[in-house]
Formats: structure tokens, C-alpha cells, sequence
């Protein structure tokens, strides 16, 4: 089996009285989707932040490439290469999808705006994820659909080499046709070789996109299985209630979290 | 994509959305329909305000014939200087959908600094134009540490100063007086003017270089294959800036005396330095990684953040530009009255440099504007000025005129921008 590309094991996070996160083990793997599913309150976002540095952790540990590194902030994880696709997207309506793409790292030549590196760079990214669906790099994203908007916040990550992207609910407000375009997408970015991290709550897209899923209940890890070797009802209940058949917390286990 | 491309990639690029990609319009024709779209959809940028222009023009020169006089564009343009140089102000802080109230007392008390340090202390004119500058700097900075560190709304903290700096001009000058400005250079600015040899050097020299420059960066992004306007469009921009140049110093070189026995002629010395800023800012603003942060901050701030921008240094800067501007306009404005009173950039100097603005199609919502507008709207705002000043009317009128352009700017901005959003244009 291939290393993780990022791993953190037995991590705990506390607000205040409220423990929030118990001894989380999660692994990413460069090539594949490891959709990370759980009711409201499960704890994905505190996780999603703990690996974006966001939250810092309160303890276990954060390895990348196999070495443990110590994460002060959300600048030490992108220089890592880990790139956060939020929900509510952080693009920039005003603008074009170059400027979009290039914000606040603009490639510059003797002090100026480098436009057309950055234009043939924006197009050879949306190019290798096989964009269709955008009519021209120069548009401002204010007319840009939310699937496309979407892409372009994916596209992104491709631009600046991340090593794994995490996405968090990226089809969560999109139609059908729009919610194809971005699994496939995320297909693709996984066939890039790149380690996907997928917070859904839509099992259609799980099961199709996700080559893992982790499940997480009340704060633990309740199972990290292959998408291969469960049906959807297992998912269900592993959300729903940590344990199903033999998989997942013990009953009694789950029950204590509460 | 470049144009050397392996068939490979040429054939990854015919699967991808960017085999349709429209690296241009592709003519003249089909990018005037463009434009048109774009204008239904609400996008109109300054074509409001040309077409007003245009409107009070001829109202004016049919109701008075000397508006179109060689000696009252002369003075329009002198009035629309510091309108406009005011205005360009404060497009920085439009951009970031702050507002600055403050900015006309400020160039009010920062060209009172200029005159008393001329006057009382004997400075040279650079000296105390510095010294003016710097205290519109400093005001400036005070707002925007206000507003960003401490979060009051750029409204209320301008207002405050409003108050405040007027209060500030009548300690400096003391009740009711005035200082005269009477240092040649300073008064130069405005009633001088460029002989008309070197004006016409000038207007060829921008011309060429404009021309130029469109040109090369046509050329340069066809050559790279990059999203570019067709050649007709770059052309007729170029034949644009050329009439208008042209134009304007052929009028300005007429003489325009009254008096047979004296000839005034060329161009006013204020013009080249509203020219200067106006391309020096334009430059900024689109060809900087700090210009494309401005407008990235007025769309949203919260991407900006986390696009690693610091948000609260950029709102400070555009306070400090702003209000340092304001000082500038200040500068021009006691240039053409000779003198620096109490009322300086009081009453409706900032309402007549917002609404420049804003007629010049800079968007009160943020994220949207250039400098160009400011001097276009500031060009129709002075000639309304103008005009009513030459029909004779009461000042009452010119209040109401005024507010009501204002008024009908902010509606053309905020119907277009719900038509923007329902076109799903930028």
C-alpha cells in the first residue's frame, strides 16, 4: 500500500469543555479521494480546520510525507502544499478568473502585473482538468455559474502544485448537471495524483468519486474503510449511530461519546 | 496557449472548455455588438457621463453664446482640475466601498498649511506645497486607522473630521479672514499657461506614446495567443485619445483675450497635472500587484484575506492616497481663487468630487472604477458648474441641479448594478 501523503494520528481538540475531536486518525493518499462524511456536529469541520491550521491541535500528530511537522497557522499547511477549497468560495466576484486564480500571488516582471504569463498559466490549468464549461479566462467570475465558479476555486489548487486539496461540501448548492462536472473534476484531480480529502453529505458522490471513506461520529474515527467493501445503508448507519454490523465503534463505546 | 504547441496538447486543448475559448471578437463589428450587450446588461462604465457631456454641451451652447467661447473652456478647465484631481481621490476609497466625507476640508486645511507656511514663515513654494501634502497624508492616515484598526464605518469617522477640520482651517486662519496665495508658481498652476509650442509638443508626445504603447501590447498579446480586443477597437481607442488631445490644445491655443491689445493663449499648466495623475494612477491601479489588491479588497474582502492580502494596510493606504490627493485639489483650488479662506472645501466641494465619481461610473458598492472616470464625471460636473454660472441663475438652483445629477448618478449605479447581477455581467 502506497504512504499517506498527510497523516494525523491520534489527535485531540478541545473547545473550552467540549471535546470535539478523540483520537482521530486520518490518513490522505496521493492518487485517491478520501471522502470524510458524518453527521452535523461529527466534528469534519474542527477536523477540516486542525489540518488546514486553522485550529491548532491540542494533541497527537501531524505528519506530511511520512515526517511530523509542527503547524503554527494556516500559512505553514500551505506552504506544505495543502490547499482548502471553503464552501463559500473566497473568490473574488469583480474580478477575472486569471486575477481569481493568480490573487495574492501575482507573478510580476520588473514590478509589473505579468498578465500574459499568468493568462497561458490560468488556461494550461483549466486546460489539464478539462474544463469545458468556461467560455473565456478573462470573465469575471461575477458571471460564472457555481459549478464554475467551483472549478475555478479547484483549478486553483492544480495552478500552484498542491499535494492535497481538501474540498469542503463542494456540491452542496449545485445542481445535477453542475454536481457531474465537479465529481469529475475531482475525479481528475485525483488521477493527477494528488491526495483528495471530500466533506459531503451526499452519498451519491461519495460512492461514486471516493476510493475511502472515513466516518466520523461524536468526535471519534468510527470506521476508515474502502469504498469498495461497504454498501451505502453501512455508510448510513456508521454516521447515523458509529457502528454497523461488526464495523465501527463498539456499542458500548459509541454510546459512552454521548 | 501558445501558438507552438504540440499536437498533443492541442489535442488535450480540443477537449477542453478553452477549444471555444474566443481568444478574441472576432470583429470590429461583433465587438460593437458586444459592447452593446454589455450596455444593456447594465454595464455602462463612463457612456452615461460622455453622453451627458455631450447633452449639457449643447444645452449650454444654445442657451449661452459664450459657453462655447475659446476663453470659457479655458476656464472650465481650469475649475474641473481640482474636481477632478479630488475625485481621483477618492475613487481609492469608492473602491473599497468606503466613502470619505472629509476629503474636501482636507484639501482645505492642507492647502491653509501651504498658504501659512508660504506667507508667515516664508518657505519656498515646494516646501510648503510638501508640507501641505504631507498634512493631507497624516489626516489621511488618521481616518484609516480609525475606520480599519478600530472598525467605525469609514461614514461616521469621516463625518467626524468634516466637522472637525473646519474647525482646525478657522484656528489657522482665525475667524472670518483669509491668507492670499500670491507665490507666482502656485498661482501659476492655474492662470498660467504652457506656451503653445511646448502644449502642442506635449499633446503629439502623449499621442505617440498612447498610440505606441496600445499598439506593442496588441501586437504582443496576439503573438502570445492571449484574450485580446480586435485591432479595430485598439484602433478606434487610439483615434479616441487623439481627437480629443488634438482637440482640446487646438481650442487651447486659439487666443482667447477679450482684451485686442493682449493675447492669452495655450494650454493652463493645471492641465498636464491632471494628466500626470491620471495616467500615474491608471498605471497603479491596473498594473500592480497593489492596484489588483485594491479592487480584490472592494469585491471581497473575505477572499482577500485569505488570499493572504492584508486587508486592514490596503484600507489604511487609500485613505492616506485619498486625503493626500484632497491636498493636491486643495493646492489647485487656492491657486484659482488666490486666496485660502475658512470655507475652503467646505459646503459642496465633496459633494461635487463624489459625484464626479460616481457619474463617472465608479460604483459606491465598491470593487468597481478607474481614474479615467473621475475625470470625465469631474468634467461634466464642472461644466454644470460652469454653465449655470454663465445663465445667471441663483445659487439655489446650482445646489439643486447639482444634487439632482447626483442623485440620478447613484441611481444609474445602483439599477445597473441589479442589472448587472441579472445579466450575469462583472
Amino acid at each position: 500500500m502506497t504512504e499517506p501523503i498527510l497523516e494525523l494520528r491520534s489527535v485531540n481538540k478541545s473547545f473550552g469543555m467540549v471535546h470535539v475531536l478523540r483520537d482521530v486518525d486520518f490518513a490522505v493518499y496521493p492518487g485517491e479521494v478520501t471522502a470524510l462524511v458524518g453527521d452535523n456536529g461529527a466534528g469534519k469541520s474542527t477536523l477540516v480546520k486542525a489540518i488546514a491550521g486553522i485550529h491548532p491541535i491540542d494533541s497527537g500528530e501531524y505528519l506530511f510525507d511520512g515526517q511530523p511537522v509542527t503547524v503554527h497557522g494556516p500559512n505553514d499547511v500551505a506552504a506544505l502544499g495543502v490547499e482548502v477549497v471553503y464552501q463559500d468560495l473566497a473568490l473574488c466576484e469583480n474580478l477575472d478568473i486569471v486575477s481569481n486564480m493568480f490573487l495574492g500571488r501575482e507573478l510580476r516582471q520588473r514590478g509589473v502585473l505579468d498578465e500574459a504569463r499568468m493568462e497561458t498559466m490560468a488556461r494550461q490549468a483549466l486546460a489539464s482538468l478539462s474544463v469545458r464549461t468556461v467560455k473565456s479566462v478573462r470573465q469575471t467570475v461575477s458571471s460564472l455559474s457555481g459549478g464554475q465558479r467551483q472549478t475555478v476555486a479547484i483549478a486553483k489548487c492544480v495552478l500552484w502544485n498542491s499535494k492535497v486539496v481538501l474540498l469542503d461540501e463542494p456540491t452542496a448548492a449545485l445542481g445535477v448537471a453542475q454536481t457531474r462536472q465537479v465529481i469529475d473534476l475531482v475525479r481528475r484531480l485525483a488521477d493527477q495524483g494528488l491526495g483528495v480529502v471530500l466533506i459531503s453529505h451526499n452519498m451519491v458522490d461519495v460512492f461514486e468519486v471516493a476510493d475511502r471513506i472515513c466516518a466520523l461520529y461524536l468526535g471519534r474515527v468510527a470506521a476508515e474503510v474502502k469504498t469498495s467493501e461497504v454498501t451505502r445503508g453501512q455508510v448510513v448507519e456508521l454516521i447515523t449511530a458509529g457502528h454497523s454490523g461488526d464495523l465501527g465503534l463498539a456499542p458500548a463505546e459509541a454510546a459512552q461519546s454521548t | 496557449m501558445t501558438t507552438t504547441q504540440s499536437p498533443t496538447a492541442k489535442a488535450e486543448l480540443g477537449d477542453s472548455a478553452f477549444a471555444i475559448d474566443d481568444h478574441s471578437d472576432q470583429t470590429f463589428g461583433e465587438a460593437a455588438r458586444g459592447y452593446w450587450r454589455r450596455v444593456r446588461g447594465g454595464d455602462m462604465g463612463s457612456l452615461p457621463a460622455i453622453l451627458g457631456l455631450v447633452v449639457l454641451f449643447v444645452v449650454f451652447g444654445l442657451a449661452n453664446d459664450r459657453f462655447l467661447s475659446a476663453l470659457n473652456l479655458a476656464n472650465l478647465v481650469t475649475q474641473a482640475g481640482s474636481i477632478c484631481v479630488l475625485a481621483m481621490g477618492l475613487i481609492f476609497v469608492l473602491l473599497l466601498g468606503d466613502i470619505d466625507l472629509s476629503a474636501g476640508v482636507a484639501g482645505g486645511v492642507s492647502a491653509c498649511v501651504m498658504a501659512l507656511t508660504m506667507t508667515g514663515r516664508g518657505w519656498p513654494w515646494w516646501a510648503a506645497v510638501l508640507a501641505g501634502v504631507l498634512c493631507g497624508a497624516l489626516i489621511g492616515l488618521a481616518i484609516g486607522l480609525l475606520r480599519a484598526k478600530l472598525g467605525i464605518p469609514s461614514f461616521v469617522v469621516t463625518l467626524a473630521f468634516f466637522l472637525g477640520l473646519q474647525g482646525v482651517t478657522l484656528k489657522l486662519i482665525g475667524e472670518g479672514g483669509s491668507v492670499r496665495v500670491d507665490d507666482p508658481v502656485i498661482r501659476g498652476i492655474t492662470i498660467g499657461n504652457l506656451p503653445v509650442a511646448v502644449g502642442w509638443g506635449c499633446a503629439v508626445v502623449v499621442v505617440a506614446a498612447f498610440a505606441g504603447l496600445e499598439l506593442v501590447k496588441h501586437r504582443g498579446k496576439v503573438t502570445a495567443g492571449l484574450h485580446h480586443a480586435p485591432l479595430g477597437v485598439v484602433v478606434a481607442r487610439i483615434v479616441g485619445v487623439a481627437a480629443v488631445t488634438l482637440g482640446v490644445t487646438f481650442l487651447l491655443s486659439l487666443n482667447r483675450s477679450v482684451n485686442p491689445r493682449i493675447e492669452i493663449r495655450g494650454i493652463p499648466y493645471v492641465l498636464p497635472l491632471v494628466v500626470v495623475l491620471l495616467i500615474g494612477l491608471t498605471f497603479v491601479l491596473t498594473r500592480t500587484r497593489y492596484g489588483r489588491h485594491l479592487y480584490a479588497v472592494g469585491g471581497s474582502a473575505e477572499a482577500a484575506r485569505r488570499a493572504g492580502i492584508d486587508v486592514d494596510r490596503i484600507r489604511i493606504s487609500v485613505f492616506v492616497i485619498c486625503s493626500a490627493l484632497a491636498a493636491v485639489s486643495g493646492i489647485i483650488a487656492a491657486s484659482y481663487g488666490g486666496k485660502v479662506s475658512a470655507s475652503s472645501g467646505a459646503g459642496n466641494v465633496l459633494l461635487y468630487a463624489v459625484g464626479a465619481a460616481v457619474i463617472g461610473g465608479t460604483s459606491l458598492f465598491g470593487g468597481k472604477g478607474r481614474a479615467a472616470d473621475a475625470v470625465i464625471g469631474g468634467v461634466v460636473v464642472a461644466t454644470i458648474a460652469n454653465g449655470l454660472g454663465l445663465l445667471n441663475q441663483s445659487s439655489y438652483i446650482n445646489f439643486l441641479v447639482t444634487g439632482g445629477v447626483l442623485l440620478l448618478a447613484a441611481s444609474v449605479d445602483a439599477i445597473s448594478r441589479r442589472r448587472r447581477s441579472a445579466a450575469g455581467l462583472g
